[in-house]
């Protein structure tokens, strides 16, 4: 019965923001799972093991039974249509489409270039001193477009009242901005807002870095 | 249908591209498949139009490929690619099947997010300013070699005809401007992937794949 249970497994590692969107969306749709730490840093992402689970060698990936799937768009797609319970996408197109556009400038404008291959090659080839500033001009760049883009739409929550898909992508950024990289939430009053909102939800604590098992602080 | 202050309103789609964007050239490539047609309007990247306050009011990233459906404004390919696919079923670009419809969806996000991202013009600026010449292409090479290889790993089990299968879908509507991009702009010897060269060449010769590319678009400088 235990083993039934938890048929769900997400490698992870304790501070991807990748992971903590996934983390967040399986809380909210109430899915237990099986934690398996992937120690990005100590490089276990090119074991052959993982190397076989997911070639990009990245986390999150998620096993469900026999289906394996890997990157946090498509793993937060697979969720919302196999486990429909507490939908993360309104139903509305237009709706819809501001949370994939929000979901996306996260995913391609700013966590691409702030992630930990990316920094390191900026602290090896340009200078150490570059690192952080280059990440905060690309982070704050994308906070800006976001305020801008959400203004007309938000609610409580990103895009209205209910907890959906933006949020998802949003809170693990806007934690990263803050937390890693001195980004200046002043300049960004909605996502200052916002996060706020997220710090009082549950399902988002329970998915933050710091909580998660393979934290330092665990 | 009239417009409030009486003029017509257009039942087309609108798409905001500029002839070169790799972005825009995936959602020309899908509404060709899907035979839909749209009014072309060109966004001269070259000339900073992205950046003028119409054109911000479009997309605050000044970004194209912006898709204006009547009301409803969509920025992002792979969003307006999702948006697609929902309103017009029609030769549908994601399969049924959940194993399959993922496949084509990390795809898409190795794509999206792994590789086009780190060659943009914007970082390879910086890159050449604080680096060199040598070191930007030096880079953006790389990037491009090592989401080529995940892909090549990624796809050997599922491909057929097509990427994920016998049917064209998402995956081969970002694979193929991202090969066309890499072989002419970075050089990239395909050679070493030989799975996704035995795919491009079947992709690049899609009729919906030739109408797209940059060279027929309106705005094209030859």
């Amino acid at each position: 019965m235990a083993h039934e249970e938890k048929k769900l497994k997400l490698y992870s590692y304790w501070r991807s923001s990748c992971s903590f969107r996934i983390r967040i969306a399986l809380n909210l749709k109430g899915l237990k799972y099986q934690y398996i730490p992937v120690n990005l840093l100590k490089g276990e992402q090119f074991s052959p093991e993982f190397q076989k689970l997911n070639p990009i060698g990245y986390v999150p990936v998620l096993v469900d039974g026999e289906i394996i799937v890997s990157d946090s768009f498509a793993i937060f797609m697979y969720l919302e249509e196999k486990y429909p319970q507490h939908p993360l996408l309104p139903s509305d197109l237009q709706k819809k489409a501001l949370n994939f556009q929000a979901a996306n400038i996260v995913c391609s404008s700013i966590q691409p270039l702030q992630n930990l291959a990316v920094l390191k090659y900026i602290e090896e080839k340009v200078s150490p001193d570059d690192k952080i500033p280059w990440a905060k001009l690309h982070i704050e760049k994308g906070f800006e477009a976001l305020e801008k883009l959400l203004k007309d739409h938000a609610g409580r929550y990103a895009t209205g009242d209910e907890v959906f898909m933006a949020d998802l992508f949003l809170a693990p950024q806007i934690h990263a901005g803050i937390k890693r990289f001195n980004v200046d939430m002043a300049k960004f009053p909605l996502l200052s807002r916002l996060n706020e909102a997220y710090n009082e939800l549950p399902q988002f604590q329970n998915a933050m870095p710091e909580n998660q098992p393979d934290s330092p602080s665990a | 249908m009239a417009a409030k202050d009486g003029g017509e309103v257009s039942s087309k789609l609108v798409l905001y591209s500029y002839w070169q964007s790799s972005c825009a050239w995936r959602v020309r490539f899908a509404l060709n498949l899907k035979g839909i047609s749209y009014e072309y309007k060109a966004v001269n990247l070259a000339k900073g139009e992205q950046f003028t306050p119409e054109f911000e009011k479009l997309n605050p990233l000044h970004f194209v490929p912006v898709l204006v459906d009547g009301d409803v404004v969509v920025s992002d390919s792979h969003a307006i690619l999702m948006y697609l696919e929902e309103k017009y079923p029609q030769r549908t670009l994601l399969p049924a099947d959940l194993q399959r419809k993922a496949l084509n969806l990390q795809v898409a996000s190795i794509i999206s997010s792994s590789i086009q991202p780190l060659h943009m013009v914007s970082i390879l600026k910086y890159l050449e300013e604080k680096v060199g010449p040598q070191e930007r292409l030096l880079f953006a090479q790389t990037n491009i070699e090592n989401g080529f290889l995940v892909l090549e790993k990624l796809l050997k089990d599922f491909v057929g005809k097509y990427a994920t299968g016998e049917e064209v879908c998402m995956a081969d509507v970002f694979m193929a401007p991202q090969i066309a991009v890499a072989t002419e702009r970075f050089k990239i010897d395909m050679s070493k992937f030989p799975t996704l060269s035995r795919i491009y060449e079947v992709q690049k010769a899609l009729p919906e794949f030739i109408a797209a590319s940059p060279e027929r678009q309106p705005d094209a400088v030859h």
